[in-house]
């Protein structure tokens, strides 16, 4: 076999009739069973570059280009029927959105056959036969009730790597893997990327993945390209390209990934701000037509102390509990069991004590849900401080430009409402409310997973500034320990509704105990793991 | 998503120019209209009965040789009067339990939802006629029995919005700054159900003025000789072969009313979604 299993020469992509370019003369070619990375933030194009190869562009947009050759032929100029034909066959895709991209009413089974019956003549027992061996090695437990089964039985992980054995099934060519991981958690989107590059080697299936992550991309993909603003920045091998980025972006791409740094460990704080003692909290459980499901517990009797001024980060994968616990220390949910103080006071939500909510505060995950739609940038961040009789009209909008700035926003920006900020801009707003009355203790649940890498290293730092500024004690809950390095002065481990282990940052990160905390470790892809030598040698 | 909406007229949309138009018109009409009535609306002229349209009788006379014209002017008055009223009434009831179901849920939301649902199973037509038993028929009593017979749908529609919005992350922002509940439904919640509650305000003000016709067709509206354009209707019934304008005008009236309202409404909508990027 020779030539390349996907050429593209010029490729643009515009917006109606405005003329206005997302992606701008791109051109890339991947070997056969070779792998190229698409690397860039949100709004890069990188998406409308791969789809409009599969001609799934959303209503609107336009693409040309001089040539989109798949092994050898050029399919830019294909008839719609053609396409058809190669869509799933030949080039498949797994999309970014497990929880969206399998048909809720349609069984697995059903699903996964779907492909073979459009493109392949096969009767109905062999195709159940290539579906149970596929599952099989998808490994997903029991894969003969598997094919039965719906979607939503499914965990996002689970349904992630069922549609890989979907599209894997009909032994594609090409396969585009729109980011595949975006919405995992660390842990699980290690064992789907690891999957991912088996099942293709063995099948001889080139790789297109599209990714902002940088770090997982150098991981898995021999080659890269980085995009911003539509246009190749840069291109080369992934491990040349982190060695010696030669263009500006990539190098603060680079710069923004997380890995191991050393020193800058504060002392550990004698006094306790928040203890929590056997704390329990559960679920109640979903309702059956007749009866309710038992409750189900989530906490099973968690300690834990967060000293004054300290950030404790608390980690685990999805489902562990940790975010619970944060939202129980806020009183946004109700414990079943166990004993809370701050500042040696009992903690009681249901008769929260006067200046409780002006000392506690919470971030919230999606900066995208957290401000209400309708109320501009100004007024979300003073109403906190309405909150006390005392304060002036006057007094409150001096305080919000105060804040506005330390969380490095223009003043203008006070009229604005939320839709027309960026996601960095948004949590930054959210970081601003929370902090207007100067709290001493701040919740701070998945505060940069709803973000690009970038930006997700600005809001770290800004949170570190604000809080040598300000003081206050964080509990930063989050499953990326990329991000957790940067902020934690310790580290508590959980798993399963318990705390597995808990340590000073430098302890769990060099001297992890338990296996779960080094499955964690290992699956944070910290760069200098790999590539140690860089930072070594500035 | 935001369908792009096409400019007319100068950077204004259609429905923009028309609903204001019609409505404007209707509430003018509505407001000084009788000043400037060719006739009086119930002054009787056994010769002029069944005038076509044309010299003294602008759009003819009805079978008591009354003036079309000054009883559809008239009726205006009634249909708007009534409508803005019942409107008012059933959304500030469905508001008020809407919110307090969706917001509270537990025992609130399932109390307040099997009185709603008892309600919405009726056809609001016949529930109107049920408490219009109770209450007589006249003006007031059509307001009442409409209002209370719509006030469900609004329920719904506004519960099922706070259920939605209760979900979104800023509710629980707002707890945790502090705000008492009352606080959040106000400052958080309502706000957020503005865009579907015209929505329901305006299909809800056709409706009305439909059942209030219906009402008077039936009989049960706003007693004679007082006009509105639901009685005029159903006078003119038995007259739709000698006389098609008489149901022709009436009618004209409320489907223009309606396709206005209902426009309207629309641009309303648009203009309130803090999406929608407004055009300098």
């Amino acid at each position: 076999m020779s030539g390349p299993a996907l050429e593209v020469e010029g490729l643009d992509v515009m917006v109606g009739g405005t003329g206005m370019r997302v992606v701008k003369n791109l051109s890339f070619s991947i070997a056969r069973g070779g792998a190229l990375a698409l690397v860039g933030e949100s709004g890069s194009g990188k998406t409308m570059a791969a789809r409009s190869i599969l001609r799934l562009l959303p209503p609107g947009l336009r693409a040309s280009s001089e040539a989109v050759r798949f092994e050898g032929r050029d399919i830019a100029n294909a008839a719609d029927a053609e396409m058809r034909r190669l869509r799933g066959a030949q080039i498949g895709m797994v999309f970014q959105e497990p929880m969206v991209s399998l048909n809720p009413s349609m069984s697995i089974g059903g699903q996964m056959g779907e492909g073979l019956r459009l493109h392949k003549s096969l009767s109905a027992g062999e195709i159940r036969d290539m579906s149970l061996a596929m599952l099989e090695r998808v490994r997903i437990p029991d894969p003969g009730g598997c094919l039965a089964a719906y979607p939503h039985e499914f965990s996002g992980g689970m349904r992630q790597r069922i549609m890989l054995a979907s599209v894997m099934l009909m032994r594609p060519a090409l396969l585009i893997a729109d980011e595949p991981t975006t919405a995992l958690d660390t842990l699980v989107s290690r064992e789907v990327l690891d999957l991912m590059m088996e099942l293709t080697e063995e099948n001889g299936t080139a790789v297109l993945l599209i990714s902002h992550d940088l770090g997982m991309v150098a991981r898995y993909m021999q080659d890269l390209l980085v995009m911003k603003d539509g246009e190749a920045v840069e291109k080369g091998s992934a491990a040349e390209v982190l060695r010696a980025p030669s263009h500006g972006y990539t190098q603060r791409l680079v710069d923004a990934l997380p890995r191991r740094s050393h020193g800058g460990e504060r002392g550990v704080p004698a006094k306790p701000i928040i203890e929590v003692e056997g704390l329990r909290v559960a679920y109640p459980g979903r309702r059956r037509l007749l009866r309710s499901l038992p409750a189900k517990e989530v906490l099973h009797g968690v300690d834990l102390r967060v000293g004054e001024g300290e950030t404790l980060a608390l980690v685990g994968g999805s489902g562990s509990g940790k975010t619970t616990l944060g939202r129980a220390l806020v009183g946004l949910t109700r414990p079943l069991d166990g004993l809370m103080r701050f500042r040696g006071e009992p903690l009681d939500w249901r008769a929260p004590q006067p200046g409780m909510r002006k000392d506690i505060q919470f971030i919230f995950q999606d900066p995208y849900s957290s401000l209400d739609p309708r109320q501009n940038v100004g007024s979300i961040i003073a109403e906190p401080l309405k909150r006390d009789r005392a304060s002036t009209r006057r007094g409150r909008r001096e305080r919000t430009a105060e804040i506005l700035e330390l969380v490095g926003l223009p003043a203008d920006f006070m009229p604005r409402l939320p839709h027309q900020l960026s996601g960095g801009q948004r949590q930054r707003v959210a970081i601003a409310r929370a902090l207007v009355r100067e709290p001493k203790f701040l919740v701070a649940d998945e505060p940069v997973s709803a973000l690009d890498m970038t930006v997700q290293a600005q809001i770290l730092k800004l949170i570190r500034e604000l809080q040598a500024r300000f003081g206050f004690a964080c509990l930063f809950v989050s499953h990326d320990l990329g991000a957790v390095e940067q902020v934690a002065d310790r580290v508590a481990v959980m798993k399963e509704g318990r705390i597995v282990e808990e340590g000073t940052r430098d302890d769990i990160f060099d001297r992890p105990q338990q296996e779960y905390t080094r499955a964690l470790l290992d699956a944070a892809m910290l760069i200098d793991r790999r590539f140690g030598d860089r930072t070594a040698a500035q | 998503m935001n369908v792009q909406a096409k400019p007319w007229f100068g950077g204004v949309r259609f429905n923009v120019v028309f609903g204001i138009a019609v409505v404007g018109f209707m509430f003018a009409v509505a407001l000084v209209g009788p000043w400037f009535a060719p006739a009086d609306p119930l002054a009787i002229n056994i010769r002029a009965r069944l005038a076509t349209p044309g010299g003294d009788y602008l759009l003819g006379a009805d079978e008591f040789g009354r003036d079309v014209l000054s009883r559809l002017i008239a009726g205006a008055r009634t249909s708007v009067v009534i409508a803005l009223v019942t409107v008012a009434i059933a959304v500030a009831l469905g508001t008020i339990f809407g919110v307090l179901a969706g917001y509270r849920r537990g025992w609130t939301d399932r109390c307040l939802m099997i009185v709603n649902d008892s309600m919405l199973a009726f056809p609001g037509l016949l529930l109107a006629l049920g408490i219009m038993a109770v209450f007589g028929a006249s003006r007031d009593g059509i307001i009442i029995a409409l209002g209370l017979a719509y006030a469900p749908v609004v329920v719904r529609v506004v519960r099922g919005t706070v259920l939605s919005l209760r979900e979104q992350e800023f509710i629980e922002a707002s707890r945790v700054i502090g705000n008492p509940e009352w606080l959040t439904m106000l400052r958080h919640v309502l706000p957020n159900c503005l865009a579907p509650l015209l929505v329901v305000a305006t299909m809800m003000f056709g409706w009305v003025i439909l059942s209030e016709s219906a009402l008077s067709f039936l009989g049960l509206g706003v007693p004679p000789p007082a006009p509105s354009w639901g009685n005029m209707l159903s006078t003119a019934r038995p007259y739709i072969n000698q006389a098609p304008q008489l149901i022709v005008f009436p009618g004209l009236c409320i489907s223009i009313t309606l396709l206005g309202v209902n426009m309207l409404g629309d641009a309303i909508r648009d203009w309130l979604d803090p999406k929608m990027e407004r055009a300098a």
